[in-house]
């Protein structure tokens, strides 16, 4: 398997363990089958569109507001995440209480419920007859059915994300760090501002750009809440799936491309952010 | 949740404030808030589901899910993760066997590969599997003249599973398996071990709880799939409709009862995941030691 070349480049290091040719090449059979060549398929037939063509689908205003509406509720579901995500991620890993190791557990459950059954729940829960939704509504606040209900959603989804990135941070945390801190005359609010919270702010990015990934595509949560009005609460990917129903299938290839570049041009942005922020903090 | 004790951190005295944790005061405050958003954004819709589908009662759950249809999706949910999940097992094993035993060029681009899935839509999943496969595509006429079905049926349901499921199980197992390095492999080749059986009886029970772990994860999203897989099915009731898609045709007739009836199993298999998954990670947290947390 190994290729040599003429300055002895070589592929791969020779290893007694047998079995790479097979393995990889299999892995790399199945990728290029389930994933890159259906992704090609998008790509090539966006390409196929022409600018002129491509420019019009974008810019139209139904499709502009859908984007703005995913993205932006995106941006603010993640925001939110970031905040409580690290207040529960700092109670769970230091304080403890009877009951924590199911607290622990049940934030995972984004992960494991469906998201249709998290929508009806969700919209259940916040529609002016529901639960929350009652308490609201007198005070003459919608949730559902509004660009709020879907941030709220949105939340929901990607909760895990940012305890689940933060968590392991804060347990690796060295509590002399905090101990010299305080001997140096810091108060806590200053230790956990100024000495902690830095040393975390790379898992905090992560934990953002993978909530506010998923939550850009994420559909099967949302669509229920939403209320689907367009230029109201319609989302992206919900656009996608309409034009598809239309057969217009230059108009859903369009807005996909456009959603992947952007993912692909955040997650890059963030990346970069990352490796900054280790190189600074360590 | 309701009595909650507060245990004082180490070093902390009564009467003196440990410098190294918060006031009391602070404390209840932070678990207060972290306790009250969870309850309000996880355990509440959890409550709804199983209060919903109970609300008229026993029967009347036990109804809907004795209809046809509902069977016929649930069938349909249970065939789809039994072809995607083993599919993604193998593919997941062999990917970590390459990249974790051996080195080679390339390496980071093909785990950024890997998880490629986890960055795109749901619905641009299926979509791709649509633009492959559908009328207008280079291979559509093709499939039309030789009647293959693929999208509006089970293969395309099948697919977009497998795509939207592909990285799970190969992402738990890498880390793991880069951990454990190749010397426990490299002592029994020397021993005389053919490759099937050093990985048979070496490096299989030493990843088994990782794999488990994968397995449960990639299991929940294949029967919990919603977008991907709505938009190549077709929604045909009782042929291409798997238990999400179900709970949404039940949910828009404004048979919210019937929808919940049906949400009650798919949650009933989040719970029982999560707990396993718990579980896994109290008994077996040193074999998962190298897993990352999602």
């Amino acid at each position: 398997m190994s290729l040599a070349g003429a300055a002895g480049w070589r592929f791969s290091k020779p290893s007694v363990v047998p079995g790479f040719g097979l393995t990889l090449g299999f892995s790399l059979a199945y990728l290029t089958l389930i994933i890159l060549i259906p992704l090609a398929a998008l790509l090539l037939r966006s390409a196929s569109l022409g600018w002129p063509q491509f420019w019009a689908i974008a810019t139209d205003a139904r499709v502009l507001h859908a984007l703005k509406l995913s993205f932006g509720a995106s941006l603010l579901a993640a925001l939110v995440n970031v905040v409580f995500g690290t207040v529960v991620a700092w109670v769970l890993v230091r304080y403890r209480f009877p009951g924590r190791r199911v607290i622990d557990a049940i934030v995972d459950l984004p992960f494991a419920l469906p998201t249709a059954v998290a929508g009806i729940a969700l919209t259940t829960l916040y529609a002016p007859r529901g639960w929350i939704g009652a308490i609201f509504a007198p005070l003459g606040v919608k949730i559902a059915y509004t660009p709020l209900g879907i941030v709220i959603a949105l939340v929901f989804i990607g909760l895990p994300f940012v305890v689940r990135t933060v968590q392991p941070v804060m347990e690796e945390i060295d509590r002399e760090v905090e101990e010299a801190a305080a001997t140096l005359g810091a108060g806590r609010a200053q230790t956990l501002l100024r000495v902690l919270l830095p040393g975390l702010a790379p898992a905090i990015t992560t934990g953002f750009a993978l909530a506010f990934a998923r939550a850009v595509g994420e559909y099967g949560s949302v669509i229920f809440i939403a209320g689907n009005l367009p230029l109201k609460t319609e989302i992206a990917p919900l656009l996608i799936v309409i034009k598809l129903e239309e057969y217009n299938y230059a108009g859903a290839t369009a807005i996909a491309a456009i959603m992947l570049a952007i993912s692909f041009a955040m997650l890059f942005v963030i990346n970069l952010l990352q490796s900054w922020s280790r190189r600074r903090y360590g | 949740m309701a009595d909650v004790t507060l245990t004082p951190g180490a070093g902390f005295r009564r009467g003196t404030a440990s410098p190294v944790t918060e006031r009391p005061a602070v404390r209840l405050a932070l678990m207060l808030v972290a306790f009250a958003f969870l309850l309000v954004f996880l355990v509440l819709p959890l409550v709804v589901v199983f209060g919903e589908a109970f609300a008229k009662g026993w029967g009347a759950a036990a109804a809907t899910l004795a209809e046809p249809d509902t069977l016929a999706a649930i069938r349909l949910t249970l065939m789809v993760a039994a072809i995607a999940v083993p599919l993604n097992l193998v593919f997941g094993v062999a990917a970590a066997w390459a990249i974790a035993k051996f080195e080679f060029k390339g390496k980071a681009f093909l785990i950024t590969l890997i998880d490629l899935p986890f960055s795109v839509s749901p619905v641009i999943s299926g979509l791709v599997y649509v633009l492959l496969f559908g009328a207008g595509s280079l291979l559509g006429p093709w499939l039309k003249a030789h009647g293959v079905e693929i999208l509006f049926a089970v293969p395309g349901i099948v697919l977009a599973t497998v795509f939207v499921t592909f990285p799970f199980i190969a992402r738990e197992l890498i880390p793991l398996m880069q951990a454990q390095g190749t010397g426990d492999e490299e002592a029994a080749l020397s021993l005389g071990a053919s490759g099937w059986q050093t990985f048979r009886h070496v490096t299989l029970p030493n990843i088994r709880w990782g794999l488990l772990y994968g397995v449960l994860l990639c299991n929940a999203r294949a029967m919990g799939e919603f977008g991907a897989v709505s938009v190549v099915s077709g929604h045909i009731r009782g042929l291409t409709n798997t238990m999400p898609l179900h709970i949404e045709i039940l949910y828009n007739e404004y048979n919210i009862a019937g929808a919940f009836a049906v949400s009650t199993l798919l949650a009933g298999l989040a719970l029982v995941t999560l707990g396993l998954k718990s579980l896994l990670e109290y008994r077996y947290g040193d074999e998962l030691a190298a897993t990352g947390h999602n």
